[in-house]
């Protein structure tokens, strides 16, 4: 198949092993113990999986699966409060099918609906508008999550409703930003990652401009990849040569769809619609300076949290988790590692936010790998 | 009731007149048979002229509730027949016999129902069976939607077949009848909601003459199923968790459509988790392959099929894909649901 073959080829993926591995062993990065390159987006972990590459890979190298999969840091709490608006009289909440299944304290979203609440699937946010649209009886509120991938799809929806003053529509918007996580991860001193393969759907919209501060203050390499095995290993090649010379810069192997200014349009809507918020929880890491957005003030009346002010009580305290997600995200623990890992926690029976997406790094690994002993 | 109105109607569930003109009108004159016509409370059939066919009755029986009820290479209707036909036959069965039980929505479109009945009786007679016994129930608008069918099937299994996925063993090959996933991806495609422009017909076909022909070619199958909802990994996983040994698959091997594979890559969705409605998965002995693999091919049921893997006993109980890459990944049963009804 056109465009999908050329990148899974098994010949080049054979000659790019064999460079990766010649820079493990003939170059400085042959004294190292271990290698640990993270790949920051949740497809990423999907693709290495799926594939088998971390099986290919020279001993010493070891990929660290990373915070990309924006179901997998969703808040219990913003399930909770998901679930509180769906209970209220005449209101549909829709959202990504993933984002159903993500446990809140008590219950997921498709636990809820299966005692009666009305919740649906959509594809898009602009099929939650549609729904609007056929639904004016009823307020319908779209649970709105993703990286800079989503946002400006979230965006244009509510300038859309705007334009058509579509008022029985609002969002519940938790979307999160992918430059102030990485900044507080290098700032975590437990983090033990050496170099970092660059989210590639994120980046077209934001460009490469904004990772310089990975190599230039943190002296990390950065690679921004796609998403085919081949685009994989030569990422991964790209960085471990960044890190044989000792030189860590921010390349683009992704230069087919990313540019370095990105999509300049797409960042004017996400612009004209939110804000930086000061903090924003993310299950397992906890709270992140700056990494998550709010509604400007003149956008404000589509924020479902201000329109159901008055029957929403104040954010529950977190209950403990038992999981370890947060030490699998900072590449401190492998999920298998993890005492919950195919035993209380499936990805049937998630307990744990990492086993819910199939792009999370614990349901990747159990998707793929089963239960079995590495 | 007014016997012009062109919509199925609460009154038609009730028992009385208007059901009985229901049943002449839709019903009996597409179902038609010597049996069906004795309009007794059963249908009957000789035992001895049954046990001509072989000694054991295979029984059977699923429901549908497809959306779309209508959908490129079929409908509710013949899903509803072939769908209960494969049951049958991927245990060897002939089959015979089948029942329908319909639930009906109220102010469902009657011509829609005639194409349906109409359908299934097609599917019955091109399959030999005949359509016995049945019954219909009309529930309040909103209780159901439009229709759901029930049907069982009875069949007769020749004496010396004996089928069963416990019998898979090492040095076992797996072999498959055509390719993946075509029924789900063409109700994905019908559903219209993926904004995705692909032109391909489900599989909804009966498979009880493509088995015959295998079975001819060599009675020495081990198991066969045939792989419906969950796809192929699904119907995989199950028979190696019965037999407690492992199935390795090779990942070139697995006959996947071009338009299939492209909806997949688009939606990020695997086609080995995609329903089919009219291909089988059997598992015998490798010197038995050839001549089973071109007894299918003979077929128009069979003209994909193609051998997929083989039987081991490593990881006992798990499917394993090889990729080109020589990297291997476990292929589970499906957790939760991919996609909504398709079946």
């Amino acid at each position: 198949m056109q465009l999908v073959d050329e990148f899974r080829d098994p010949a080049l993926a054979q000659a790019l092993l064999s460079r990766i591995d010649q820079l493990m062993t003939q170059t400085p990065l042959a004294e190292r113990e271990v290698v640990r390159v993270m790949e920051v987006c949740g497809g990423h972990t999907h693709t290495i999986f799926r594939y088998g590459l971390d099986q290919l890979l020279p001993q010493g190298l070891e990929l660290v699966h990373g915070p990309g999969c924006p179901v997998c840091v969703l808040p219990r709490a913003c399930i909770d409060t998901a679930i509180a608006m769906a209970q209220q009289s005449d209101v549909i909440l829709a959202s990504f099918g993933d984002a159903l299944r993500v446990p809140g304290s008590h219950k997921s979203l498709l636990q809820a609906r299966a005692e009666g609440v009305d919740v649906r699937t959509v594809y898009s946010p602009l099929d939650a508008l549609e729904l609007a649209r056929k639904h004016p009886e009823k307020e319908v509120v779209f649970l709105a999550i993703g990286f800079e991938t989503t946002i400006p799809a979230t965006a244009m929806t509510l300038i859309q409703a705007e334009q058509e003053g579509v008022d029985n529509f609002s969002m519940l918007a938790r979307h999160i930003s992918i430059i102030p996580t990485l900044q507080a991860l290098l700032d975590d001193p437990e983090l033990a990652v050496d170099a970092f393969i660059g989210p590639g759907h994120v980046s077209m919209v934001i460009g490469t401009a904004p990772y310089q501060f990975v190599s230039q203050r943190y002296q990390r390499p950065l690679v921004v990849s796609g998403f085919e095995p081949l685009d994989l290993l030569q990422s991964i090649h790209m960085v471990l040569e960044q890190l044989a010379t000792g030189q860590p810069k921010v390349e683009n192997q992704y230069a087919r769809v990313v540019s370095e200014a990105g999509n300049a349009q797409a960042c004017v809507a996400i612009h004209a619609l939110f804000e930086p918020a000061q903090s924003s929880e993310w299950r397992g890491l906890g709270a992140i300076e700056g990494s998550g957005l709010q509604f400007r003030t003149a956008f404000s009346h589509f924020d479902a949290e201000q329109r159901f002010a008055a029957v929403l009580q104040s954010e529950p305290a977190a209950t403990p988790e038992y999981a370890c997600c947060g030490e699998v995200l900072r590449g401190s623990l492998k999920p298998r590692a993890c005492p919950l890992f195919g035993r209380e926690c499936t990805p049937e029976h998630p307990v744990g936010a990492l086993m819910v997406s199939s792009e999370g790094a614990c349901a990747a690994c159990y998707q793929y790998r089963g239960d079995e002993t590495p | 009731m007014s016997q012009s109105s062109s919509r199925v109607t609460l009154a038609q569930g009730e028992g009385g007149l208007a059901a009985r003109q229901l049943l002449e009108s839709v019903f009996l004159s597409a179902f038609d048979c010597p049996e069906l016509r004795q309009l007794e409370d059963q249908a009957r059939a000789s035992l001895a002229e049954l046990s001509l066919l072989g000694d054991r009755l295979a029984f059977t029986t699923d429901s549908y509730v497809v959306d779309p009820i209508e959908f490129p290479g079929g409908d509710i209707g013949t899903l509803a027949v072939n769908g209960t036909l494969n049951d049958l036959a991927v245990g060897g069965a002939i089959p015979r016999f089948l029942s329908c039980g319909f639930i009906l929505e109220e102010g469902l479109e009657l011509e829609l129902l005639r194409r349906i009945t109409r359908s299934m009786a097609q599917a019955a007679r091109a399959a030999g069976v005949a359509i016995v016994t049945g019954d219909t129930k009309v529930v309040p608008r909103g209780k159901a939607d439009k229709v759901f069918i029930n049907t069982s099937g009875i069949g007769i299994i020749p004496a010396g077949i004996q089928m069963a996925a416990r019998q898979c063993e090492p040095g076992d090959v797996i072999i498959v009848s055509g390719t993946l996933g075509d029924h789900g991806a063409a109700i994905m495609q019908a559903r219209g909601d993926l904004g995705l422009q692909v032109d391909i017909a489900s599989d909804c076909q009966p498979l009880h003459e493509l088995v015959q022909l295998m079975l001819t070619a060599s009675r020495d199958i081990h198991a066969m199923r045939d792989a419906t909802r969950g796809g192929l990994a699904t119907v995989l996983s199950e028979m190696a968790g019965t037999a407690g040994v492992g199935f390795q698959l090779d990942e070139d091997a697995l006959p996947i459509r071009a338009e299939v594979r492209g909806v997949c890559e688009i939606l990020g969705l695997d086609p080995a988790y995609l329903a089919n409605e009219g291909m089988l998965a059997a598992v015998l002995p490798e010197s038995e392959a050839d001549a089973v693999l071109a007894a299918m091919r003979r077929h128009p049921a069979g003209q994909d099929a193609c051998l997929i893997g083989r039987v081991v006993d490593q990881w006992p109980g798990k499917v394993q894909v090889k990729s080109r890459f020589g990297g291997r990944r476990l292929l589970e049963p499906l957790t939760g649901a991919q996609l909504p009804r398709i079946c």
